[in-house]
């Protein structure tokens, strides 16, 4: 089991408390590739930051990979997200002064790896999604494609257990959504976890589980065949 | 976290909006290099004074005989006093920190050339001392030697020559010792060709244009019998004379007969006031040129902050990300203080570096254009200043970034990566 959720529930205090989840119940295995949905407001970003323990929840129990991720501190957070996990923004989040292949390699500079080994390493990933002529572009000279692979290289090259992705398609064209939805799915393939957030039904059927939630809880969890979906075809 | 890995990071962000970083920069620059430049300036001003009254102990006091103020003892006042050669002996016993003690007593000549050798002659003025004097008034000695003991003792006819008296009496080049000077109307062998310090102290007239007599043979071959009517000691480094003055004074007037009470019977003057006064004076200076200093280094530093401050508030999502994707909050910490550190850091070397290039490149001009009277001396801000500096400098860089830093930390990765 990679992901186990058990009863979480969050609340945001503001001027008025606001429940935003309401008893998580979920499993999610090992190699799965899990998409969530839901309307805005329905708690699925809120699930994805705790999942990717960008965030803290009130109650109940989160498992990733068999540890109990509760109140951990800054560092041992930062440490888990280093080496768990790999994040993919709808917005890339690249840093703009840093080439594609800085970007890459900076999870790497984290954790203490040098510089000759990290650049070695992101070269090597940079290659692996065609970007390798790319690597010292800075990500305002890149398209939006070319930027959602940099920051997908930027989540693997850390060898991470699961790959949170939010809405990463979002920012992309339907051409390009299905080219990167292909790469996600090829990075699966290899073993890796990975729980896409997103509100767009063809980007799910891309997906082995489709997990619908609704004003805070999980309305129904639909398993789904991403073979009977042609991966070429654009995304509507 | 500061190997060149991070600092190739920390450069990297620095140099990325280099107009701005520069005109930080400039702020701690400019705060040092004033420092500098203002310290090295008081500090020439100070040597050259210093250079000034060199020769001259600071700790030094001359004592005059004057006429008594107050009746006493069946004298009336009003009486005027002289002391002894025994006088001095009982100064001396009495009071182990006085280090020198010497008489002085000069020669008035009605003659037009009161000294005379070969058919040269002139009007110089002629001085009695002990060969201690030379602890008290230093001078320079350019030929031969200073008095000695053995010339008191058995009341030797040799005397000195100032320079300029020297200049006046013989040929250039020619050698002075062991030659007969007539000194109003009595021969003298010179013994030694002396020199001030300087021009500009002098005691009871310059070295420079007297004649230098053994006291004791002064007194003896003028007649002039034993009366002192005036004295110099130094007293040393650990006793100021101030403290001894009064007791000195008591002691005379209990051997002379002369009531306790007499502010005028015996005068005095401490070198030491003056020289505290300057001390004073230079110390105020250089408190006040810190205080310029380190306050335009303060607005410099209070710069950085405000623009690592901004810088923080800019890279927030940037910020975010790191965290994200593993920085630990150490790992930003260390970030924006090391740049602030390396931002003033390297200002603050530039200002060190240019201000002292500078005040060397002075220092050289002031230098190269020697003299005596020279008001500005080797303006630098010395060893232990700069090292004060730059010490200030990197505790500065670190205080400019804890602000920011602290903000940094406290940018969470979700905020900063949250949509809209």
């Amino acid at each position: 089991m990679m992901i186990a959720l058990k009863d979480i529930n969050k609340t945001y205090f503001g001027a008025q408390p606001l429940h935003v989840l309401k008893g998580i119940n979920l499993n999610v295995e090992e190699g799965e590739m899990v998409s969530i949905m839901g309307a805005s407001g329905s708690g699925k970003s809120t699930l994805l930051n705790i999942l990717g323990i960008l965030d803290n929840y009130d109650t109940g129990e989160y498992y990733l990979n068999g540890k109990l991720v509760k109140d951990l501190s800054e560092n041992e957070a930062a440490d888990v997200r280093n080496r768990t996990i790999g994040f993919i923004f709808q917005s890339f989040n690249l840093i703009p002064f840093k080439t594609a292949m800085e970007n890459v390699a900076l999870p790497l500079y984290y954790q203490n790896v040098s510089r000759k080994k990290r650049n070695e390493l992101a070269l090597e990933y940079l290659e692996r999604f065609g970007l390798k002529e790319w690597a010292d572009h800075y990500p305002n000279e890149l398209s939006g494609g070319q930027k959602q692979r940099v920051s997908m290289a930027r989540a693997l090259v850390t060898h991470p257990k699961v790959i949170l992705a939010d809405e990463p398609t979002g920012a992309l064209d339907s051409k390009t959504s299905a080219e990167v939805m292909q790469i996600l799915r090829e990075v699966n393939q290899t073993g890796i976890t990975m729980i896409i957030v997103t509100h767009e039904k063809g980007i799910a059927l891309r997906t082995n589980k489709i997990i619908h939630l609704k004003d805070g809880v999980i309305e129904n969890i639909e398993t789904n065949n991403p073979d009977l979906i042609d991966f070429n075809t654009e995304i509507k | 976290m500061f190997d060149f890995d991070g600092l190739n990071e920390i450069w990297q962000t620095i140099t990325r909006n280099k107009t701005r970083s520069l005109l930080t920069a400039f702020g701690v620059f400019w705060g040092i290099f004033l420092l500098v430049i203002l310290s090295s300036t008081g500090n020439g001003f100070e040597n050259g004074l210093m250079k000034q009254v060199e020769g001259v102990t600071p700790n030094t006091g001359f004592f005059f005989a004057g006429a008594t103020s107050e009746p006493y003892k069946g004298y009336q006042k009003g009486r005027q006093w002289t002391m002894q050669m025994a006088d001095l002996e009982a100064i001396r016993e009495t009071f182990p920190c006085v280090k020198a003690i010497s008489p002085e007593a000069s020669l008035w000549s009605n003659e037009e050339k009161n000294v005379i050798y070969g058919n040269r002659g002139s009007s110089f003025s002629v001085k009695g001392v002990l060969p201690e004097y030379n602890q008290i008034e230093k001078s320079k000695i350019l030929k031969g030697r200073f008095l000695n003991d053995t010339d008191i003792a058995s009341n030797r006819k040799v005397c000195l020559l100032g320079k300029k008296v020297y200049e006046t009496m013989f040929e250039k080049g020619e050698n002075p010792i062991g030659k007969m000077v007539k000194v109003n109307g009595i021969y003298f062998q010179v013994v030694g060709v002396v020199r001030s310090y300087t021009e500009n102290v002098e005691v009871n007239g310059s070295v420079d244009e007297s004649v230098i007599l053994p006291f004791t043979t002064m007194q003896q071959v003028y007649a002039i019998g034993d009366k002192i009517h005036f004295f110099a000691l130094v007293a040393d480094d650990d006793t100021p004379l101030k403290s001894i003055a009064d007791d000195i004074k008591q002691l005379l007037k209990e051997r002379h007969d002369i009531s306790p009470t007499d502010e005028e019977a015996i005068e005095s003057f401490d070198l030491s006031e003056i020289f505290n006064t300057f001390k004073g004076l230079f110390f105020g200076i250089h408190i006040l040129i810190w205080i310029v200093g380190l306050g335009t280094l303060l607005s410099g530093i209070i710069g950085v902050s405000n623009i690592m401050l901004v810088t923080v508030k800019e890279r927030t999502r940037e910020i975010g990300v790191r965290r994200a994707i593993g920085a630990k909050p150490k790992n930003i910490i260390g970030q924006v203080l090391s740049e602030s550190l390396l931002l003033t850091v390297l200002a603050g070397l530039v200002g060190l570096c240019l201000g002292v290039a500078i005040m060397a490149v002075v220092a050289m001009i002031t230098s190269s254009m020697p003299s005596d009277n020279m008001m500005f001396q080797d303006p630098n801000m010395g060893f232990k200043a700069a090292v004060a500096a730059t010490v200030i400098i990197i505790i500065s860089g670190l205080l400019a970034g804890v602000l920011p830093a602290w903000r940094a930390i406290q940018i969470k990765a979700i905020d900063a990566i949250r949509e809209e």
